[in-house]
């Protein structure tokens, strides 16, 4: 399948060829390490061939065996796949405490549970979702996906998002079990002060809402830092900024949404927990604190975090939506503009979550204004990729039947969105079972049906099996009917007068037929996951073996074997395409010179992807673990005493310096 | 919860149906009426929007390649035909959200720019209910009552919110839309009532235990029942005539009833909680949770927290035989 490029073959990729030649790159006259010549010593790809180059290139990028082995890999794969899987489960978790919130609801003064687990139920519910899942998600992808679809063998920082995985589980982790300890959070996913101070929530239950945060906010940072520098720096060469595909692109943007918008979150909570815990009055009115300060901050965050859990979703969509059409994208650089406008325009919308705040009228229309505009790029993003199955041939499998759902309901919850962009109407929704409804048809739609059609979709890739057809298009029905039964009828019920969060309602308010629909919609939209949660596991096990590429799609990481080898690819491919697996169908062109023995990755120039330096990946490290264990204890005593910082920094530190402690690379060994 | 007596809901409604009485759809104000119309129009150009993408979506799907149709081949005639079509729907999609905008703009310049009234309240949230002062000139004529409001019927009334615990949102979805009642701030809401009538209202930003339970009633009335409501309201309660109540005020001021409540024209001073002076003269207690009758009274005095779980009212222990009197007395202070 593959063929070694040669100096004379480079006519469609004129700039790479220092690597192949040993030419000197960089800037004429500087001396760099990264310029001298490959070893005579170090076998190179282009010294052995076929089975052993893969067996050797497994050795070196592969991950021992044992729990030692386990806890200290670097491969974006195994982490991926943890990250992946946890984020699942985690919204298993929250969806069993949304049917368990359905279940209270389903009838009028219902007695099923009280107040205090409702509201400690509906509070993990959003902070599980939002936090656990949400963001998470879309960065899980990233780390598995992005490296193989910009055809590199790692992720860069390997050990930063080796880390970033283990502090986002042991956040998870500590407010579960705080839940389960009856110790839960109860002052919602916004957690909005006073209620939320020291005075009218005791106890340490805010504490493990603002300290997962904590958590995840550092985890979710680390991993975008991550996935900037391999979309950058590590891309095949020849991928040039157009021929980037368009999901690594929804992931680079959504990256740089992450972070610049969870500072402000972590500003919050942060500061939250100050004055809870050493009496510092940012949010208490009576000392000259402000109330509102938090929600600014808050939604300054929480309208980019829509737009976070959204971005990655349409990467999804445009791989999916390309794949089946049988098409490339129609107007790739009207989506790309369209993803960096709805980054940008996603910071300018937050205070139509704050509409009924009394805010100054004229500003609050502005905020009108900025919130209808954001439909124009994500209406061209639709309209794109519509006319791309238009003019395609659409090949109607699983994934795809996923994609239209996230059409049928994503674009109604995105029109919804409109109404609440607007001052007056938001007075009389806000707060309200509409916008219940609004935000899951735009977070579902919008998020959770692409990620079903990216899990149908990539499975094989993951696995190296398929999933079944017949249960995924049985999942699909179950999903659509059960989550329209489930949300529709909330708009109603919103307009009826039902606020958000209340644990009962009385019978005369007429409320009880349509809940009871939507509790009956959200037991079948529950099926539907279990459904999908046997599909995935008698899949793993006895599904059809899948071949690198089933889909015959067009993007790299179908180059790489299924489940894809440790080193991703044996040779690093040359990009002479956006859908390079398309246009070069009976073989792909190669660089080659990469040492065998070490984690040598290219490091192309930014832009033009011109293969410009070569540098050793990390090797697999304990530390990383250990760091964040030790964070994690830093972070949870710092929620009982501000000593914790103090004492916790230790073996912080300790960590730190055993994983930077500086050492010659093997490279420089020799 | 439990449920402590009959509940004749449609008895006490002079509306007849609850369909309607906390519905942001079915109004009974200036401003809750031109919401709605803009919630239609908004709604049928959003549909129609909708409907039209999916038609797109589906036609879509017919099958315009060849099987063995290279993905990467595009016919230049069909990209131009389709970019101009894209061009043209975006250009729709702006001008759609430009005019929303106006409208929108437009709507909330005429609905909230300008808020007065001849009448003015100072309604306070509270974990978990509503304390209303009536505002007046003559400071002998203000007067503190709890979750029931009363207007006159077509006069607009200038409502100040404020909170005295956590962030709370007023909302009586027939007559206007909410605004927050924000721990040191004040904002400002008009309510007005075309129609004489009863209208619900709940607390909208999550405010801890109760949230669910913090409901309040708009009645609004011709402005002579109003005036007449209002003398009643300023005035002290009436001492009981009868011996059973009697009794019943005895209890109340012998109990820690008085640290938090407050009855105009006794010892009774506590302004934690509600104002009881005319407790009996409003349709629920327990701030829209129990309709009030001698039975739900006592029913709470008995267990509050079984009626309204984490309620900050604690159960005051007393001998069975002074719950009737207690209740009696409450109940008949009109």
């Amino acid at each position: 399948m593959t063929r070694a490029i040669t100096s004379h073959d480079l006519d469609a990729v004129p700039e790479i060829t220092r690597l192949v030649t040993g030419e000197r790159g960089g800037l004429p006259g500087v001396e760099s390490e990264a310029d001298s010549p490959p070893s005579p010593d170090e076998l190179r790809d282009d010294q052995v061939d076929g089975p052993e180059l893969t067996a050797r290139l497994a050795r070196t990028w592969g991950t021992e065996k044992g729990i030692i082995g386990a806890l200290s890999t670097v491969d974006h794969k195994v982490i991926g796949r943890r990250f992946i899987a946890t984020a699942i489960i985690f919204l298993f978790l929250g969806g069993l405490s949304a049917v368990v919130m359905r279940m209270q609801l389903a009838l009028p003064e219902n007695s099923l549970i009280g107040p205090d687990l409702y509201n400690q139920l509906f509070t993990m519910h959003g902070t599980t979702m939002m936090f656990l899942f949400g963001v998470p998600i879309g960065e899980a992808f990233a780390v598995y996906l992005v490296p193989l679809m910009v055809g590199t063998r790692n992720i860069a920082f390997p050990r930063l998002n080796a880390f970033s995985y283990y502090v986002y589980l042991f956040g998870g982790l500590m407010i579960w079990i705080a839940f389960m300890l009856n110790i839960g959070p109860d002052v919602g996913w916004f957690a909005y002060v006073p209620l939320s101070g020291p005075e009218f929530s005791p106890g340490k239950r805010a504490d493990f809402w603002a300290q997962m945060i904590t958590f995840t906010e550092v985890s979710g940072i680390a991993v975008a830092v991550s996935i900037i520098t391999t979309v950058f720096k590590l891309r095949a060469p020849g991928m040039t900024l157009d021929r980037i595909p368009l999901f690594v692109w929804a992931e680079l943007v959504n990256a740089f949404a992450i972070i610049f918008a969870l500072p402000a979150v972590v500003t919050a909570s942060a500061t939250l927990m100050m004055d809870r815990l050493v009496g510092t009055h940012f949010y208490n009115p009576a000392e000259g604190g402000d109330a509102l300060l938090f929600q600014h901050l808050f939604w300054f965050f929480g309208h980019p975090e829509v737009y976070i859990i959204f971005l990655p979703a349409t990467g999804w969509v445009s791989a999916i939506v390309v794949t089946f059409s049988r098409r490339q994208a129609f107007g790739y650089i009207a989506l790309v503009l369209s993803l960096i406008a709805v980054g940008f325009l996603s910071f300018g919308l937050w205070v139509h979550h704050m509409f009924t705040t009394g805010l100054p009228q004229l500003g609050a229309s502005f905020f009108t204004a900025s919130s209808m505009l954001i439909a124009i790029p994500n209406g061209i993003q639709i309209f794109c990729w519509i006319a791309t199955l238009w003019d395609g041939r659409p090949v109607i499998r699983t994934p795809l039947l996923f994609i239209f759902g996230f059409f049928f309901i994503f674009v109604a919850g995105g029109l919804s969105g409109i109404m609440l962009a607007s001052v007056p109407l938001d007075t009389q929704v806000h707060d309200t079972f509409f916008v219940v409804a609004h935000f899951h048809y735009v977070l579902i739609g919008g998020n959770v049906f692409p990620l079903m059609a990216a899990v149908y979709y990539w499975f094989p890739k993951f696995t190296g099996r398929m999933m079944s057809e017949r249960l995924g298009r049985w999942h699909f029905g179950l999903a659509f009917i059960g989550f329209n039964a489930t949300f529709f009828p909330m708009h109603i019920t919103g307009l009826m007068g039902m606020p958000r969060r209340v644990y009962t309602y009385l019978p005369e308010m007429g409320w009880g037929t349509l809940n009871l629909v939507t509790s009956i919609g959200a037991a079948l939209f529950f099926a539907s996951f279990v459904l999908f949660l046997y599909n995935i596991v008698a899949s793993a096990r006895r599904g059809p073996l899948a071949g690198p590429n089933p889909w015959d799609a067009g993007t790299l990481e179908w180059a790489a074997a299924s489940p894809p080898m440790p080193q991703n690819f044996d040779r690093i491919p040359v990009v002479t395409n956006r859908e390079p697996l398309w246009a070069n169908r009976s073989s792909l062109p190669v660089v080659a010179g990469l040492s065998v023995e070490n984690r040598e990755q290219i490091v192309p120039t930014i832009t033009h992807g011109r293969a410009d330096l070569r540098e050793t990946s990390p090797e697999p490290s304990i530390w990383p673990f250990m760091a964040a264990i030790a964070a994690t204890i830093l972070f949870v005593g710092s929620m009982f005493t501000p000593w914790a910082l103090v004492w916790g920094s230790v073996p912080l530190a300790v960590t730190l310096i055993g994983w930077f402690w500086p050492k010659p690379s093997t490279e420089d060994e020799k | 919860m439990r449920r402590i007596g009959p509940f004749l809901s449609f008895a006490v409604l002079p509306l007849g149906g609850c369909q309607g009485w906390q519905s942001a759809l079915d109004t009974h104000g200036p401003s809750a009426h031109a919401l709605a119309e803009m919630f239609w129009i908004f709604v049928s150009i959003l549909a129609a929007v909708w409907v039209l993408t999916m038609i797109a979506l589906l036609l879509a799907l017919r099958r315009r390649r060849s099987v063995d149709a290279d993905p990467l081949e595009t016919d230049p005639r069909t990209e131009r035909r389709m970019t101009v079509t894209i061009s043209i729907a975006i250009a729709l999609t702006l001008v759609t959200v430009v005019s929303l905008t106006g409208l929108s703009y437009a709507a909330q310049k005429a609905l909230f720019a300008h808020k007065d009234g001849a009448l003015t309240l100072l309604v306070t949230g509270k974990q978990w209910w509503w304390k209303i002062t009536y505002e007046d000139p003559q400071p002998n004529r203000v007067f503190t009552t709890a979750n029931e409001i009363h207007i006159p019927v077509g006069e607009p009334v200038l409502v100040t919110l404020e909170s005295s615990d956590v962030i709370h949102s007023f909302w009586v979805p027939s007559l206007t839309g909410k605004m927050d009642a924000i721990t040191g701030r004040r904002n400002q809401i008009q309510l007005q009532a075309d129609r004489p009538g009863t209208y619900r209202g709940q607390c909208a930003e999550f405010c801890g235990l109760q949230h669910a339970h913090m409901g309040l009633l708009v009645i609004a009335e011709p402005k002579e029942d109003f005036e007449r409501w209002r003398a009643r309201q300023v005035s002290s309660a009436m001492p009981p005539n009868d011996p059973e109540r009697q009794r019943g005020m005895e209890i109340f001021l012998t109990k820690p009833c008085i640290m938090c409540h407050q009855i105009r024209g006794t010892d009774a001073g506590g302004k934690v909680a509600p104002d009881l002076t005319h407790v009996g003269s409003r349709r629920y207690i327990g701030a829209g949770t129990l309709e009030t009758t001698r039975g739900n009274i006592a029913a709470w005095i008995i267990d509050p927290h079984g009626v309204k779980p984490g309620v900050n009212m604690p159960t005051i222990p007393l001998d069975p035989d002074e719950i009737q009197p207690l209740a009696d007395y409450l109940e008949g202070l009109k």
